[in-house]
């Protein structure tokens, strides 16, 4: 019905058109910088408009959901357009859906083919990353439809809070979705003020009502449990998206007219988006949702649904069990031959993986010990000391700000990651970066443990442009029934800042060790070139 | 063939021709241990060469060998031996052996080749202990007609760098023996520094004759090119965090290993140099930076 009234506005202002452009030329002498924002929508808009006419000709049940986007995005632009713009909205906007109309006519099967094609490698590259600004319609490759898109390496779009054009667009984008968008809580250093930063004590499951939301159970539940920091690390939180997509797999059943591949996945972004308003997505639940979304849209379509959903839940469960639990057998097999015997052994915060390490190197006998190194506010370290001890393993435990002075003691250093980026930088808990630069200046060799599948294709060379904020009250300590912070809000120059992560360059580390061997820090480029080969 | 008649043909093969490298003696020997083997299977086969390997590795127990022998293992099994007849993959697996040791025999050729030509004309060069690789790039660049002097240090505890000047001064190149306690004072005269190697290890670092770490220090303080020429069948698989960590099979001469029971009293014969202190590395791969040498060895061994 939308459609038709857009026609309709088309055929009146066919006329107008010249009128307009040649308005809009005068606009863009003077207003270059809007124009530039005015061309990238209409580009957009060309598309949406490409895409509704091409629609006409495909099957209706698959493709309303389409036309509703498109068409419930068109007439809402013009309405949040002349808020932020000044140029004439409504007959530009129908000017160029005209333009659009115009394109010569192909022929209907064929476009239908290549338009499936694009929006199944679209919707895979695309899905599961943030949600960005303007670049996500100026990325888009503007491919005319007679070209299937090359493979394009799409990356994670950044975070872009504090531009007011971005944030209408993920509100725009949740609400589609019917995901709650959490809002930011208090003052935000301005160095990190594109980052979002939610407070502990507004989860966003308190603005959903679990009868009346498309969301599962089981991921509102795991979207809490994030939330609130009760499942944290990133082999935690990535098993456990794994195991409750597992849940949601279970449960689906294919709607008739409907194709399992194609519709599971569209089933799984409003989750994906809800969890990444929970807590941002980690790159290793990235590369998780990357392998399920290309598992399930590799089914083939004469699959039976219980076969499919079989297959999928065995998919999962090998890729639990080869990235990471075998992984890590992997890797402690080849950290064991570094550790030697009389070694003093510096751990920084509880890295499943590095206390895997221990405790391995532990029952084959080797003696060492160990110091654990911890900071606030999580203060992690407790837990890994309470697992080494548990052990019976010799440690010391002591806070990030006596690091210069237990270094001389300590032989060895042993990282944990959360990253690893494809310029051979480590991301990692914040400290990090620390304790490799005082090591490098004591001279004590720098190793990192880290499975695959948490390599990232992003690049990154310092800790400001993607990072996350933690809750800031976190900060806040109370000592002797007196909280000095307690009101921090109230002054308006004081901004508390809790960040999570931190990149370390390659030069402090000395070696890191994968499930496939032990490789320098910069070759971590060859490892993802070797591992898309064998994809 | 029995593992001694193994190890008297490898060292024949050293005697008859002291210009070729250990490695590649070891590779001959091996290869006419397959010829001779008499295993029923390909398993066997492969049992029987592994513990060739092992045994070449206590006669001689540089690293070159280690990684030489496991480098032609893998060369000849990386084929398919899918054939019903025993005979039959042997005979791939000799040929596929040959192959591998006329290429790398003529590895050496291709460093000269290839580092000649970073030598200008009126260069000085420090070069440690004796090396063929080292001694193929400097007859290239004589025989090109380059004017060069060329500084050796004495390298003991076996003066090897006094060999080294004697086949220096039979090719006509002006060269000077220095003490190894003198590389400091000498290292503002000299314009580069070319070294061999005995393995290339996986993080770019090299391993070699002990004083080249100390080389290696003092000609990054001075801002001089350290240049280390190697064949790629001394890359080894071993990942060394400092000097504690290489192994002390190579560190000794096999007979120490054998006779000494205390080895702290003992000095070793290599030093690791870390691949921060290395410009670059003159392969017959080409011409790598440290960090292309991982790389390489995931190529090779993977």
């Amino acid at each position: 019905m939308a459609d038709s009234d857009g026609r309709q506005v088309d055929g009146v202002n066919h006329a107008t058109d010249k009128d307009v452009k040649l308005q809009e030329i005068a606009l863009a002498k003077n207003e270059g910088k809007e124009l530039t924002k005015e061309e990238k929508q209409r580009l957009r808009k060309e598309k949406k408009q490409h895409k509704k006419n091409k629609k006409d000709d495909k099957g209706p049940p698959e493709k309303e959901k389409e036309k509703e986007k498109a068409s419930v995005p068109a007439p809402s632009k013009p309405a949040t357009q002349s808020p932020a713009h000044k140029a004439a909205p409504a007959p530009v906007h129908a000017s160029e859906s005209a333009a659009a109309a115009e394109k010569p006519a192909k022929s209907k099967a064929e476009l239908r083919a290549e338009r499936r094609a694009r929006q199944d490698s679209e919707r895979t590259s695309k899905q599961g990353k943030k949600e960005g600004g303007q670049q996500s319609a100026s990325s888009k490759p503007k491919a005319t439809p007679n070209e299937l898109q090359p493979v394009v390496k799409r990356l994670p779009e950044h975070v872009q809070v504090d531009d007011p054009a971005a944030l209408k667009k993920l509100a725009k984008k949740l609400e589609r979705q019917q995901v709650p968008l959490r809002s930011d809580y208090g003052y935000k250093v301005s160095l990190f003020s594109h980052l979002h930063q939610y407070s502990r004590k507004s989860p966003p499951t308190l603005q959903i009502s679990i009868p009346a939301t498309v969301i599962h159970p089981s991921i509102v539940r795991l979207g809490l449990q994030y939330s609130q920091g009760i499942i944290a690390g990133s082999n935690a939180r990535s098993v456990a998206l794994l195991h409750t997509f597992k849940q949601v797999i279970q449960d689906y059943s294919t709607p008739p007219n409907e194709e399992l591949s194609r519709d599971l996945v569209n089933k799984l972004s409003p989750y994906i988006s809800f969890l990444s308003q929970c807590r941002p997505l980690s790159a290793s639940m990235g590369n998780a949702i990357k392998y399920i979304k290309k598992e399930i849209s590799n089914i083939p379509s004469q699959c039976k649904e219980e076969e499919a959903k079989g297959k999928l839940q065995a998919c999962i469960d090998s890729y639990i069990n080869e990235k990471i639990i075998l992984a890590s057998e992997a890797i402690s097999k080849y950290a064991i031959e570094k550790i030697s015997d009389g070694d003093v052994i510096l751990v920084y915060g509880c890295s499943s993986l590095v206390n895997h390490i221990l405790c391995k190197a532990f029952e084959k006998q080797r003696k060492f010990r160990v110091i654990v190194v911890d900071s606030r506010p999580r203060l992690e370290g407790r837990e890994a000391l309470r697992r080494l001890v548990k052990k019976g393993i010799r440690c010391t435990y002591v806070l990030i700000s006596a690091l210069s002075y237990i270094l001389p003691e300590v032989s060895k250093v042993f990282l944990g990651a959360h990253a690893l980026l494809a310029n051979g930088y480590v991301m990692s808990r914040v400290g990090t970066s620390q304790i490799a630069l005082v090591a490098k200046a004591y001279n004590v060799p720098v190793l990192v443990c880290c499975e695959t599948y948490k390599f990232c294709e992003r690049v990154q060379t310092d800790s400001f442009v993607s990072n996350e904020l933690d809750d800031p009250d976190d900060l806040i300590v109370t000592r002797n029934g007196k909280s000095h912070l307690e009101n921090w809000q109230t002054v308006k120059s004081l901004g508390l800042l809790n960040l999570v992560y931190d990149v370390t360059p390659p030069d402090f580390v000395d070696l890191v060790i994968t499930d496939l061997g032990m490789i320098p820090c910069t070759s971590v480029p060859v490892v993802l070139r070797v591992k898309n080969v064998d994809q | 063939m029995e593992f001694n008649v193994l190890v008297e043909y490898f060292r024949a093969q050293i005697r008859g021709d002291p210009d070729v490298a250990s490695a590649v003696a070891a590779i001959r020997s091996l290869l006419e241990f397959l010829r001779r083997d008499q295993s029923e299977t390909i398993l066997g086969l492969r049992e029987n060469m592994t513990q060739a390997i092992r045994r070449l590795e206590e006669t001689d127990s540089s690293v070159a060998v280690s990684s030489g022998g496991e480098l032609f293992l893998r060369f000849i099994s990386l084929t398919s031996l899918e054939h019903p007849d025993l005979s039959q993959c042997k005979n791939v697996m000799i040929e596929r052996g040959e192959l591998f040791l006329k290429k790398i025999s003529l590895s050496r050729g291709k460093v000269g080749k290839l580092c000649h030509t970073f030598i200008k004309d009126g260069a000085k060069i420090l070069t440690h202990s004796s090396s063929r690789v080292v001694l193929k790039v400097l007859e290239n660049a004589a025989a090109d007609n380059k004017r060069f002097t060329v500084y050796v240090t004495e390298s003991q505890p076996d003066s090897a760098g006094k060999r080294m000047a004697q086949k220096l001064r039979k090719l006509n190149i002006p060269v000077m023996v220095v003490l190894d306690a003198a590389v400091g004072y000498i290292m503002e005269k000299v314009d580069l520094v070319i070294v061999g190697a005995e393995g290339v290890v996986e993080s770019g670092g090299v391993i070699n004759k002990i004083g080249t770490y100390q080389m290696a220090v003092c000609s990054k303080a001075h801002n001089k090119p350290f240049y280390v020429v190697a064949e790629s069948f001394k890359f080894v698989r071993l990942y060394p965090l400092n000097q504690q960590d290489v192994p002390d099979r190579f560190k000794y001469t096999a007979d120490i290993l054998k006779t000494v029971k205390d080895l702290n009293q003992e000095h070793p014969m290599i030093d690791y140099t870390p691949p921060s202190l290395i410009t670059l590395l003159f392969t017959d791969l080409g011409v790598l930076t440290p960090s292309a040498v991982s790389d390489e060895l995931i190529k090779l061994y993977l």
